[in-house]
């Protein structure tokens, strides 16, 4: 198929998606996508010849705009691109779209986008996930092979599982951060959505690598694309105890159950162990990430860009007032207010200074499960498959709660993904795997050698 | 003087980097506004800073030259505040892990001679933005060239008991930072700006008072003369029974005074935390070793130097070690043949004025040299010499050639000198017979009538003879 009629193939889906109003792409036209078929006409093919990409809205493209979902930076076209997107259009991927999220990636349901809320791809009643919901929910409904999300606290995992396709969060500093725009910095990653672990290996394999324009990206070079193993013989798989309580929700249960006997199947080992802070890893993440955010979202202050100023303000305080007033949605002025409050003076040892400390902690709990000989670790993505929309908005502690499985990975840096292991009453059950830090390419072939052997369309019951 | 005055100084001096702190930027000064600017030093979503190496060595060879233990992990923190000349909404800085703690900077005291003032720590970080109230009518401009310029800030402990003794401490710490290479100091270009803090106590009281701090203050005479005014302004209040005021004071130049600005109580919670962007820096001991053995001469070593190795005056040390090239250039013109004090004396004297007006040396060691060769050598006068340089300043040149063509070379000949020597005796046939009676100290005299006939070109030293053999005679 050439690069003209793959563009043209998906406009068409992008077409259908906002006819049926999945709401999942921000920006895109028929005038951009010609746009990339011609420049990669004139472009050599590359590793990802003619491979259509889909953006979440809060990493930098030059020929879209890039808005993070939020009202403070509407019409915002970023001067500069990221450094993945860069690589992607190198590689001869074709950039279709910028893609739906909660404002500045924060939420679990994408539902807090100042531009309306994401339909879950089988369900109009329920929601895709969050943040990167908008990429969720397009690869879910098989619009586009693989998109670009971002993780700070399970949010590229969580949506992925709730999609039914794959998620990626690489080991923290294995893909530059240069353009996706700041949340919680110690956390954000670039991460990916595949149709199949194959599609998301290959972008990863693109993306990866050292960037001299992040100081936090690792001197590693790009990783390898991910051949499945043919079996899982030698492996250790740890289980840990606190992923699997007594409630947890019967049609996840089930779908980790047969998840597990396929692992033994196919020749692995599979061991309890046991991470006794997780607990204590969603209060941990909710003072880091709003901490980081409450600096990361002070240059939203209407001096240098985003909508045009009111006229009249009578001082520069009313400039600030007015601009993040009404610029920023409930839920990211809700973290700011947090993070701002944490780092206050009199209180940051009682809460910044804990919360590091307790990360540190959890990142122990993995160190020393992976120490003791385990290769990787089995638990389910989510507590329950995709909720209802409107469920959870009016709480955000249950909305908090939803990233209870992912948040853990995310403050200890480690490689984690989402598969899609089947399906309960017709909804996607997405099971996790966790790495240790670095070993992003073992935790991909084994996915790839389960998604081999699960029928993920199948009821797990 | 029942009052003490204790003073401490924070200096922000700009690291001498061809490029920001954070980005490949440029620091050049006095470019149109917001132009040296790019996505990451604007703040713009999605830019990340990475540390320029340079600057981080420069931070490094300031804290070594003052002394200070150099750590070898220090983190960058996030200073929080709003301002439109901030574009990030913050400003990396360092905080409680900084590069360098513990110096000191000993300097000349006008009350108290030599003394050693303690550092209290050295960081790094960005500068911000200029905000322009004067631009627009009724608007704010701003000009973000200099955000993310590189600075050190260095601290001094509360350890200046005047006014002088900070202007003291400053100056000699600009020399140390020029010496160094850590920065050329420009005052204009705002390389050096100083807050300072100040406070009174009674002579012999154990406790501080409270203090106050003066900003921005742009010139180290200013400083002094912002202190003088914040100290009479201090004890005025003490001495009437009130209570002096934890405040920030604005340093106002047209009139000498400062004024409140804000007060400490309403200050900013600029809620620091350690910059995720930045992993901490680490410095390898071998590689601090390497930088600390590649300071070169300081001005402090320098000075003891041209004492013990040339016999110089502490005094003409002092002056000459005022700037290395100066004392580079005196160096010079030993090593070609010049004698130590005469050549001090000539870089002290027209080689220090030209240095001054012209920046630079229009007359080279070798040529310079050869003029006090002359001198030297009896071919020229020191007046004549003098010339002989004002000259070579303007016009270039060989110094013998410039000389002769001058008409300054001194005259030995005998007869010649004989010429001159009647010529005085005939007209002064009074002062003859009165040395002749034994009024010898009119030998000086005759002398001097002699070099006067003779334009200045007679040899001194070739005169007396003649002269006294004619006397006798």
């Amino acid at each position: 198929m050439s690069v003209r009629a793959i563009a043209a193939r998906t406009g068409e889906l992008l077409r259908a998606a906002d006819a049926r109003g999945l709401n999942a792409v921000l920006h895109w036209s028929e005038a951009h996508l010609e746009f990339e078929a011609a420049r990669l006409e004139g472009q050599g093919p590359g590793p990802l010849a003619g491979m259509p990409i889909a953006i979440k809205d809060n990493i930098a493209t030059l020929d879209l705009p890039t808005t993070c979902g939020s009202r403070i930076l509407e019409g915002y076209v970023s001067p500069f691109e990221a450094t993945a997107v860069r690589r992607l259009r190198e590689a001869g991927a074709l950039i279709a779209a910028k893609t739906n999220l909660d404002e500045f990636a924060m939420g679990s349901s994408t539902e807090h986008s100042a531009f309306g809320r994401v339909l879950h791809p089988m369900d109009p009643t329920r929601v895709p996930g969050g943040s990167s919901g908008g990429s969720g929910a397009l690869v879910g409904a098989g619009v586009v092979p693989a998109a670009l999300g971002s993780e700070t606290g399970g949010s590229v995992r969580q949506p992925a599982s709730f999609c039914g396709v794959v998620g990626v969060k690489p080991s923290y500093g294995r893909v530059s951060r240069y353009g996706l725009v700041a949340f919680g910095s110690s956390l954000d990653c670039i991460s990916v959505f595949g149709q199949t672990v194959q599609d998301a290996s290959r972008v990863l394999a693109t993306i990866s690598g050292h960037d001299p324009l992040d100081a936090t990206s690792l001197a590693r070079p790009p990783m390898a694309v991910a051949a499945p193993r043919a079996d899982l013989r030698g492996l250790r798989i740890g289980l840990p105890r606190e992923y699997f309580p007594a409630d947890l929700d019967a049609g996840v249960r089930a779908g980790m159950e047969r998840t597990i006997a396929v692992m033994r199947d196919l020749g692995a080992t599979i061991v309890d162990v046991s991470l006794p802070h997780t607990q204590y890893a969603v209060p941990t993440y909710y003072i880091i990430a709003p901490a980081e955010a409450s600096a990361n979202l002070a240059r939203y202050d209407g001096v240098r860009f985003g909508p045009t100023r009111p006229e009249g303000l009578p001082d520069v305080g009313a400039l600030y007032r007015t601009t993040r007033g009404r610029g920023f949605g409930p839920e990211v002025r809700r973290r700011i207010l947090i993070g701002t409050y944490v780092l206050s003076a009199g209180y940051y040892e009682a809460y910044y200074g804990k919360a590091q400390r307790m990360r540190a902690r959890i990142a122990d709990d993995f160190r020393q499960a992976f120490a003791a000989g385990v290769d990787l670790l089995f638990t389910p993505t989510t507590p329950t498959t995709a909720f209802k929309a409107g469920e959870k908005t009016e709480d955000p502690v249950q909305m908090y709660l939803a990233d209870i499985f992912v948040c853990s990975v995310s403050l200890a840096g480690l490689p984690g993904l989402s598969i899609p292991v089947g399906r309960s009453e017709g909804l996607p059950v997405g099971g996790q795997l966790i790495a240790p830090y670095g070993e992003d390419e073992r935790m991909l072939e084994v996915a790839g050698t389960l998604e081999g052997r699960l029928d993920a369309t199948a009821e797990v019951r | 003087m029942t009052w003490e005055t204790v003073i401490g100084l924070e200096v922000h001096v700009q690291l001498g980097t061809r490029s920001k702190m954070f980005c490949g930027c440029a620091t050049s000064f006095g470019e149109d506004p917001n132009t040296n600017v790019c996505p990451v030093c604007l703040g713009l979503p999605g830019a990340l800073p990475v540390p320029n190496g340079e600057a981080i060595r420069l931070g490094v060879r300031g804290a070594l030259a003052l002394e200070c233990t150099v750590h070898p992990v220090s983190v960058f923190a996030r200073k929080n505040y709003f301002y439109p000349d901030l574009p990030k909404g913050y400003q990396i800085s360092q905080y409680d892990k900084p590069l360098a703690t513990r110096g000191r900077l000993r300097i000349d005291s006008p009350e108290r001679g030599q003394l050693e003032v303690g550092i209290t720590r050295l960081h790094l970080e960005e500068d911000a933005g200029k905000s322009l109230h004067d631009r627009f009518p009724g608007l704010t401009a701003v000009d973000l060239n200099r955000a993310g310029v590189p600075l050190a800030e260095i601290v001094s402990e509360p350890d200046l008991r005047s006014p002088g003794e900070a202007r003291a401490y400053l100056t000699t710490l600009k020399q140390l930072l020029v010496y160094a290479g850590v920065s050329d100091c420009s005052m204009e270009k705002g390389h050096l700006r100083v807050d300072a803090n100040l406070s009174v106590r009674r002579v012999g009281a154990p406790a501080f008072g409270t203090k106050t701090e003066v900003k921005n203050v742009n010139s180290f005479a200013n400083v002094e003369r912002a202190l003088e005014s914040e100290r009479a302004r201090q004890i005025a209040v003490l001495e009437s029974g009130g209570t002096v005021q934890q405040v920030t004071m604005l340093f106002d130049a047209a009139t000498g005074e400062a004024r409140p600005m804000r007060s400490k109580e309403q200050s900013h919670d600029y809620r620091y935390f350690p910059d995720p962007d930045l992993p901490p820096l680490v410095l390898r001991a071998e590689w601090v070793e390497d930088e600390r053995r590649r300071l070169p001469e300081l001005p402090e070593a320098k000075r003891a130097r041209l004492v013990a190795q040339y016999g110089l005056p502490t005094y003409d040390a002092g002056v000459l070690s005022s700037e290395v090239a100066l004392a580079d250039f005196f160096e010079e013109l030993v090593a070609a043949g010049s004698e130590p004090k005469a050549a001090s004396n000539w870089v002290m004297g027209d080689v220090m004025t030209s240095y001054n007006q012209t920046g630079g040396f229009p007359v080279s060691a070798a040529v310079t040299g050869a003029v006090i060769g002359l001198v030297k050598d009896g071919t020229v006068s020191l007046q004549a010499a003098k010339k002989v340089y004002a000259e070579l300043v303007t016009s270039g040149g060989t110094p013998r050639e410039v000389a002769e063509r001058l008409g300054l070379i001194q005259v030995r000949d005998e007869s010649a000198l004989e010429r001159w020597v009647d010529a005085v005796m005939a007209a002064s046939p009074g002062e003859v017979e009165r040395y002749r009676n034994g009024e010898t100290k009119l030998l000086g005299f005759l002398v001097g009538q002699v070099m006067k006939a003779s334009q200045g070109k007679a040899d001194p030293k070739g005169v007396q003879p003649v002269l006294l053999r004619r006397l006798s005679q």
